[in-house]
């Protein structure tokens, strides 16, 4: 199972940054998209390798972040009822909602149960059928195929007592909104590898062309990172906007039709709000009228409403990259991993707690 | 009973009275909330000399004889697993946990609390494992205890034992000795025994052949001290793993210790399914590895004892202590400090886990 260390390789990494620096001329402005790459790079410190005319800006790709707190807060109330197995992905359990998390729901006795896949789900559903199962389907478009082909394994079982809260988001919408915005400082893309594996990388040549932006479509791990941000590089210094291919053990242009298949069954587009950003045209799916027996919002009746988010954090500005964590005034005092107050504190992956887990004391 | 709980609410205590009406599983997942657990509340009512060294056990005199004291429970699920079973754990992690104070282990007590319904021949299994485990390690079961508890008020069983053992005049084993210059040793490859469990756990579908490295140390501890090494300090790594046990002693020694990422070996195995599953192998659970600080001109000598042992073969140096780190952090001392030195060479903290890990999404 060698496919890690040939990634992480420090000789040749040595070399692509030699070439970076090589090629590097003026300013540049790039913004990583995924949140896994943002931990990446700094759990690996490349940006602190990078020529100092480098600026990476961390965007709005960590799922657990962007999920809105009041679905947060639905998951509990769901989760907080003697009749349900409530299962979810393991990092949305320590996801704080308005007043608690779903990990101290489970500490009070309710059945709340990490599960590695949502079919793993429907599987309880079919041993459980006194109980209602409920899964938190939250993600980009990597994880909404598996999420809707639980669904379709339940309409073709006959299963009643399966349904899915629904979370989930897409990301080019997010990405023109933050190249939209007048503050928009971000010269060029690293798309998200795991995103188009599903999706494919049509739709970026669409954003590369609209915005005259390089977009280069990117691995998760170190050499993965640093190749792509020299090919972003390369594009940036000889004026090209197009999108190139780095993950391309990975990734096809046209994606997985497969998978897009049975998600475009289950799902459609809809507007979805984005913790810390707020709402964004079509840029969500939600299930289908056809298969809205499944809906675990319809089923347990819970309406839609708003909460007013802490005033403190900046976490809105962080997913657009006006910002960097450290330039919040509440970062590592006020709001911790263990005391988040916003978004990109929440998961492993969001860019404040990325920052506080690697850097946090060196910085004091 | 009202004034311990007007005790209580006067304690300065955020995480625990605001954030934490209840125990969750953060408060025993070895991270910063179960630090802070034992910090903030423990130690509160019950500080002491002996507790408050946080070591893997205390040792005192009596008569004129050093004895090393500990205790531990074990309530693993599931109760067998590749490589071994909750009944060698419990006499393992006990005699480990003496090791670490360079104790000979000589006595164990062995508490069972069994759930109704718990099938006697897999008792019986665990009970000849426990037998096996003291003739390996040469400790006895000098007493013990029974209860049972009505289903679905216990796990099958859990296990609690508590062990003495001897500890010579000259030695002197403590995090309190660790000092600038020290070497950090890692006894073996990492990660192995959490993931061993993650895999067999009944909602994972892996197909895996990663045994537990589930062991005793107090012979290869032995031969460390016999060979007239100073020990400074030792520490088994069990849950929160190699970072956790780091961070532990950096915090409690008020060092700064740098690591080096490319020293510590995981298995291919282990690193896939870490990867997979959004884990960092260096908070991963161990049940047979430790760390050793000993003054660089043993550090040698150290590694060549340990890579002798039968699973000795990714034994290495891991890094140094460097300094005495007393820096100030929002008004407060930092007490210590963890720096790992990235296979890039680039340098970021390595911290402890503030509960458990949690697999992640994608």
């Amino acid at each position: 199972m060698k496919f890690l260390d040939e990634y992480r390789d420090s000789e040749k990494a040595k070399k692509l940054i030699e070439a970076i620096h090589r090629r590097v001329s003026k300013n540049w402005n790039i913004m990583e998209i995924c949140g896994g790459q943002t931990h990446s790079i700094l759990k690996y410190g490349i940006d602190e390798l990078l020529p100092k005319e480098i600026n990476l800006i961390h965007g709005p790709g960590c799922p657990v972040c962007v999920t809105p707190i009041e679905k947060i807060d639905k998951a509990i109330e769901i989760a907080s009822n003697q009749n349900v197995i409530f299962c979810s992905y393991g990092d949305m359990l320590r996801v704080p909602g308005s007043h608690t998390d779903l990990l101290k729901i489970k500490a009070q006795g309710f059945d709340v149960r990490i599960v590695y896949s949502p079919v793993d789900a429907v599987n309880i559903a079919k041993k459980n059928p006194e109980k209602e199962i409920v899964f938190f389907a939250v993600g980009f478009e990597t994880t909404a195929p598996p999420n809707a082909l639980a669904i379709f394994m339940a309409h073709q079982q006959g299963l009643i007592n399966f349904t899915e809260l629904v979370s989930h988001v897409c990301v080019p919408p997010a990405i023109k909104a933050i190249l939209d915005s007048i503050n928009n400082r971000v010269q060029g893309l690293l798309a998200a590898g795991h995103v188009c594996t599903v999706m494919g990388f049509k739709e970026y040549e669409d954003i590369a062309k609209r915005y005259k932006i390089p977009v280069v479509v990117t691995g998760f791990e170190p050499l993965d990172i640093l190749q792509g941000i020299y090919m972003c590089i390369l594009q940036l210094e000889n004026d090209i906007n197009i999108v190139e291919n780095q993950y391309s053990r990975a990734v096809k242009r046209e994606g997985n039709v497969k998978a897009r298949e049975i998600m475009n069954e289950v799902f459609e587009i809809c507007d979805r709000k984005w913790r810390g950003i707020g709402e964004i045209k079509d840029s969500g799916f939600k299930i289908k009228v056809k298969y809205e027996e499944y809906d675990a919002e319809i089923k347990f009746g819970l309406e839609d409403y708003s909460i007013e988010e802490s005033k403190e954090c900046k976490s809105g500005l962080i997913l657009q990259g006006l910002i960097k964590p450290v330039d919040c005034s509440v970062f590592g005092n006020k709001c911790t991993p263990e005391h988040p107050l916003g978004a990109t504190m929440v998961s492993s992956e969001g860019a404040c707690s990325a920052y506080y887990l690697y850097k946090e004391k060196k910085l004091q | 009973m009202e004034e311990v709980k007007n005790i209580i609410d006067k304690l300065s205590c955020p995480l625990l009275v605001n954030d934490y009406e209840t125990i969750t599983m953060s408060h025993g997942g070895g991270g910063k909330i179960m630090g802070n657990l034992i910090d903030k509340m423990i130690l509160q009512f019950l500080s002491n000399d002996f507790i408050n060294e946080k070591h893997d056990g205390a040792v005192f005199l009596t008569d004129g004889h050093r004895l090393a004291f500990t205790t531990d429970s074990y309530v693993i699920n599931p109760i067998f697993f590749p490589g071994g079973d909750i009944g060698e754990l419990a006499v393992y992690g006990t005699v480990n946990d003496l090791s670490m104070c360079g104790a000979k282990p000589l006595y164990l007590s062995l508490g069972l609390i069994l759930e109704e319904g718990f099938v006697i021949k897999d008792l019986e299994k665990i009970i000849i494992s426990v037998k096996n485990a003291c003739e390996r390690t040469g400790v006895k079961i000098i007493t013990g205890d029974t209860k049972v508890v009505e289903k679905g008020k216990g796990d099958k069983i859990f296990i609690n034992t508590a062990g003495i053992g001897i500890v010579k005049d000259d030695i002197n084993i403590s995090p309190s000795r660790v000092e600038e210059g020290d070497v950090v040793l890692l006894s073996g490859d990492i990660g192995r025994h959490g993931i061993a469990i993650m895999t067999t756990r009944e909602n994972l579908d892996f197909e895996s052949k990663i045994k537990s490295d589930c062991a005793p140390l107090n012979d290869i501890v032995q031969k460390l001290l016999e060979s007239g090494i100073d020990i400074h300090c030792l520490r088994d790594l069990t849950r929160g793993g190699l970072g956790s046990a780091l961070n532990e002693i950096a915090s409690k020694a008020k060092v700064e210790i740098e690591i080096n990422e490319i020293h510590i070996n995981v298995i291919e195995e282990v690193k896939g399914i870490c990867e997979i599953l959004g884990f960092d192998p260096l908070n991963v659970a161990n049940e047979g590895r430790f760390i050793a600080f000993v003054k660089k001109k043993d550090a040698a000598k150290a590694l060549k004892i340990l890579k002798e042992e039968e699973d000795g073969k990714y034994a290495s140096i891991i890094g140094v202590v460097k300094k005495k780190s007393l820096k100030i952090e929002n008004g407060k001392k930092e007490n210590g400090i963890v720096i790992l030195k990235s296979i890039l060479g680039t340098n970021r903290i390595l911290d402890m886990l503030s509960g458990e890990q949690l697999p992640r999404i994608c």
